[in-house]
């Protein structure tokens, strides 16, 4: 086993993977990068428009060129040939300076951007400043690290998600996709706020959902919303409407994946810069585990968190407003515990043991604190302050998972890890998905010949040849609907529908083709 | 507790094996001298080509089987006992077994050409011969060009196997086209012209007369029967199908013929011995089927059937309307019911194709009757399970015809062609009447 181990996977020779064009396409594409780097040790370029033009110039332009040497002028297809040949996308040397140069950017972004050239006074030095210019143009102000960092973003999702469509080209689903994440990046998340901020509004990205972003309802935020006239509680009510109506409701038509793989910027990023490390999430059982555990806890830290922040910003003086912390507290509890009852009474028998336990469990430590904190009357929710609490949840989640672990270990660890364990908004999005969406991934019949294609390529390290051989429907939380399953089935066996709940869930013990007497005998009984 | 032995862990004999564990509590031992655990044969080819790692193959954990109580034992078995009902193996030690199922699957089928036994000369069947792949064709440096003999669904692995490492293929076929024994001319030229533009050098009407070696004993080139010319190669792939793997029942008293003789409840001439997979010869056909089928999906049926029978439920093997799948380097395959290249003398044809000369359907019908007796799709995903209703509904073609969309398996946003298959139909068939 060792030996063919050996032979066959990580020695085998890759076809030329790079040809002339490509490399010369890189060497553009690094030159940009290289702009960025000088600008970073503070070389101070003489016109910074022109310089700044000329780094994302060429990164789109190495990228495209790459792109179009790639895949144009060749068949239209699933194109997989010597991915786990290559170091890039088989963990080797490459594909871990990748991702040490990512892990280090993520740091320094969050926790020292001062070495990008952020000053606490004066102006903006660094590569930082490089972005001045741009900044200005759109939202009137000198850069950030946030400006630099959601500028680059956008622009990997565009570069990128052209190569993607290039690759996929044949696929109208995966087509219509990738547009869709690229217009929601550019115009949802990085245009409308930003010209918000121009317009002195406050800044708010439609498309960045609570729970996924974390601060919607933080106290700042908050006063923000309510000092900026009509737009700004506008801006509050389609918050809370878009997690309590609007995604329910959209989830409920076309499962998660109408925010994970069409909407959502994390997932953009996964679906068009990470595509090449979606085969590296791990399948097995465990990790299943794992991620049921983990993303759930998390989604209990950030309610509790969000109650604990909510709770502190507002008063307690009834003559003020009738929303008190004593009501909203209570009106909370009570919301969660009618969630958990619907499911409980409806839903209970689609629920795993340890889902049960899980549910429980995590109900009870939410009422738990919930009630302590009201009887203690300290306003203290798991004896921190509610800001403390964020500023906690900031660092571990909001930076360190999603940021640093999340997009840094793409080359390692596959585009979704974030996605996968820790993104409440995945979670939230999960559960409506598994027990209330017209959703699922339907197999053909007795078609399935267990290949393995589409559990390799899942970036959710679902199983999803388990369910195929099985001739039974892909029902799962996890699943972001990205499609690459069914693209990548050699015999047509996958398909992503939206169809009746009556069946949804099915389990056939025998496969259609054999006799029909033995599938009748054995599957009903 | 009874003790049930299965010869051959592939999809026949795991089949049986699982479904014989939810049914009961006998011992269950499978033995392979192949691969520690089972994995899926028709995905040999994407760990050539780099879409799959070994480990991937594999459909089921490691820890899978003990928790299953499944035993597994690697070894050969070389000689069988039937009357004291004991395996012998060629490792040495040996094995009793209350019930023995055989499921020893196929071995590369050759025509005894001269130089057959040169290094280098290969099948596509197996574990081993994937590593002999991997050996004697790693990259196009030492291997800039490989022959192809025979045109099947291996040859045609083969070939898409070899072009991913930018290995130059000469694919000689017995036929005019790719495939024609079984794919009607419309198809297999369709698919000749696909294989030809992925840069395979597809020699059609060309059979092999030798192969030649050199003083190492690799092989150095070939020489084709028809006009004696010389392709250098250094490796050469035989695809001329499978036959059943049976050379170790010799002497046994199993009866065999060219696969081990079964009955319809799969039991061979010697009592508690059955047989599945694509080792086995029905000793009658099952309607349109052939004695021998070497199909995935057949040797899964036989595992469920046989199953049952071992389990106190004997079920007569009757598998349901014919189907199979196969994907042509970037064109997906299926087939629903019979369609047959030489036709029967009642069948008649409609076929479609279109004009980017990627997809294209035929559709078999009863020319008296206007029954539909089946479909192939090339370049269209089609629904297994509407088909086989309108096959057991015995629907007319017309029906079908006007009905597509229903069966229609695409994923979302791709285009249909219903319309124009419908418009195709009602041009240019003046007989059945719309």
């Amino acid at each position: 086993m060792s030996k063919i181990e050996h032979n066959m996977s990580m020695t085998g020779d890759a076809p030329a993977s790079v040809s002339t064009t490509q490399k010369i396409a890189s060497a553009l594409g690094l030159l940009g990068l290289f702009i960025l780097l000088l600008a970073l040790t503070n070389v101070d370029f003489p016109n910074k428009t022109l310089f700044l033009s000329l780094s994302l110039g060429l990164i789109a332009a190495g990228t495209i060129v790459f792109a179009n040497d790639a895949y144009r002028g060749k068949h239209a297809g699933i194109k997989n040939d010597g991915v786990w040949l290559k170091a890039f996308t088989n963990r080797g040397l490459s594909a871990w300076v990748i991702g040490i140069g990512l892990t280090l950017f993520y740091i320094v972004l969050y926790w020292f951007p001062e070495y990008l050239g952020l000053n606490s006074e004066g102006g903006n030095t660094g590569v930082i400043s490089l972005f001045d210019p741009l900044s200005k143009l759109i939202n009137g102000n000198p850069a950030s690290q946030w400006f630099v960092y959601g500028t680059l973003y956008t622009l990997a999702i565009l570069v990128f998600g052209y190569k993607f469509i290039l690759k996929y080209r044949h696929n109208n689903y995966e087509i219509l996709r990738t547009f869709s994440v690229m217009f929601f990046q550019l115009g949802f998340a990085f245009l409308i706020p930003e010209i918000l901020i121009r317009l002195n509004q406050p800044y708010f990205n439609p498309a960045n959902l609570w729970p996924l972003n974390y601060d919607l309802f933080a106290g700042y935020k908050i006063d923000e919303f309510f000092s900026s006239g009509t737009l700004g509680l506008m801006m509050f009510a389609f918050g809370i409407l878009s997690i309590f109506v609007i995604s329910p409701i959209l989830t409920y038509k076309y499962g998660k994946r109408w925010y994970c793989s069409w909407v959502c910027g994390c997932g953009g990023l996964a679906e068009t810069a990470g595509d090449p490390y979606r085969h590296l999430s791990d399948k097995s059982q465990f990790a299943w585990k794992v991620e049921r555990w983990v993303i759930h806890s998390v989604l209990v830290f950030v309610v509790v968190m969000t109650i604990a922040v909510v709770y502190s910003f507002l008063g307690d003086d009834s003559k003020d407003t009738w929303l008190t912390q004593d009501v909203f507290l209570w009106g909370a509890a009570g919301f969660l515990t009618l969630v958990f009852a619907l499911i409980m009474i409806f839903k209970r028998q689609e629920l795993a043991k340890d889902a049960k336990y899980g549910a429980i469990g995590y109900f009870v430590i939410i009422t738990a604190i919930i009630g302590m904190n009201y009887f203690s009357g300290n306003n203290q929710i798991f004896f921190f302050q509610g800001y403390q609490l964020r500023s906690w949840y900031g660092f571990l989640i909001g930076a360190a998972f999603s940021g640093v672990i999340g997009v840094g270990f793409y080359p390692i660890f596959g585009n979704r890890v974030w996605c996968r364990f820790g993104c409440p908004m995945a979670a939230v999005l999960g559960m409506q998905q598994r027990l209330f969406s017209k959703f699922r991934i339907t197999t053909n019949g007795g078609q399935c010949i267990s290949c393995g294609n589409c559990s390799t390529y899942c970036e959710m390290g679902i199983d999803v040849r388990a369910y195929a051989q099985k001739g039974e429907n892909i029902v799962r939380s996890s699943c972001v609907g990205c499609g690459i399953c069914s693209a990548v089935c050699p015999r047509g066996v996958l398909k992503l529908e939206n169809g009746s709940q009556d069946g949804r869930i099915n389990s056939e013990e025998v496969l259609l083709g054999n006799d029909v007497d033995l599938m009748d005998f054995l599957n009903q009984k | 507790m009874e003790h049930i032995v299965i010869i051959g862990n592939g999809i026949s004999g795991i089949t049986a094996a699982r479904h014989i564990r939810k049914h009961s509590d006998k011992k269950i031992t499978v033995i392979s001298a192949e691969s520690d655990y089972f994995f899926s044969r028709t995905a040999l080819m994407y760990v050539y080509m780099g879409h799959m790692k070994w480990d991937h193959l594999k459909p089921y954990e490691d820890w899978f089987w003990k928790k299953n109580r499944l035993e597994l034992k690697k070894a050969y078995v070389s000689k069988i006992e039937t009357d004291t009902k004991t395996l012998h193996f060629q490792e040495g030690g040996s094995m009793t077994y209350d019930k023995l199922i055989i499921a020893s699957g196929s071995t590369t089928n050759t025509f005894g050409w001269e130089g057959l036994e040169s290094k280098g000369v290969l099948g596509m069947v197996t574990k081993q011969d994937l590593e002999q792949i991997e050996t004697y064709a790693p990259n196009n440096k030492e291997c800039p060009r490989a022959v192809l003999i025979g045109g099947g669904l291996i040859g045609v692995e083969l070939a898409e196997m070899l072009r991913t490492r930018n290995i130059e293929v000469t694919f000689l076929i017995r036929e005019e086209n790719f495939w024609d024994a079984v794919l009607p001319e419309g198809e297999a030229a369709m698919i000749s012209r696909h294989i030809e533009s992925h840069g395979v050098d597809l020699r059609n009407n060309t059979n092999l007369d030798k192969i030649i070696a050199n003083d190492e004993g690799k092989v150095r080139a070939i020489i084709t029967k028809e006009t004696g010319e010389e392709i250098s190669c250094s490796m050469v792939g035989i695809c001329t199908g499978v036959k059943p793997n049976i050379t170790f029942l010799e002497g046994s008293g199993i009866e065999t013929d060219r696969g081990i003789l079964v009955n319809r409840k799969l039991e061979t001439n010697i009592q508690d011995i059955y047989a599945i997979g694509d080792c086995v010869q029905q000793r009658e056909a099952i309607g349109n089927r052939k004695p021998i089928e070497a199909v995935w999906y057949t040797g899964r049926m036989m595992g469920e059937t046989v199953a049952q029978t071992l389990c106190g439920n004997p079920f007569e093997y009757n598998p349901g309307h014919w189907f199979n799948s196969a994907k042509f380097f970037d064109i997906e395959y299926q087939t629903y019911g019979w369609v047959f290249s030489d036709k029967k003398e009642y069948e008649a044809h409609f076929h479609w194709r279109h004009q980017d000369d990627t997809k294209c359907i035929t559709i078999a019908y009863n020319k008296d009757t206007h029954e539909f007796l089946g479909i192939n799709t090339f370049g269209i995903r089609m629904k297994h399970e509407v088909f086989d209703r309108w096959l057991s509904e015995h629907q007319k073609v017309d029906f079908v015809i006007r009905n597509l969309k229903q069966a229609n398996f695409d994923p979302e946003f791709y285009k249909h062609y219903e319309k124009d298959i419908f418009n195709s139909f009602k041009e240019n068939l003046q007989q059945p009447q719309l």
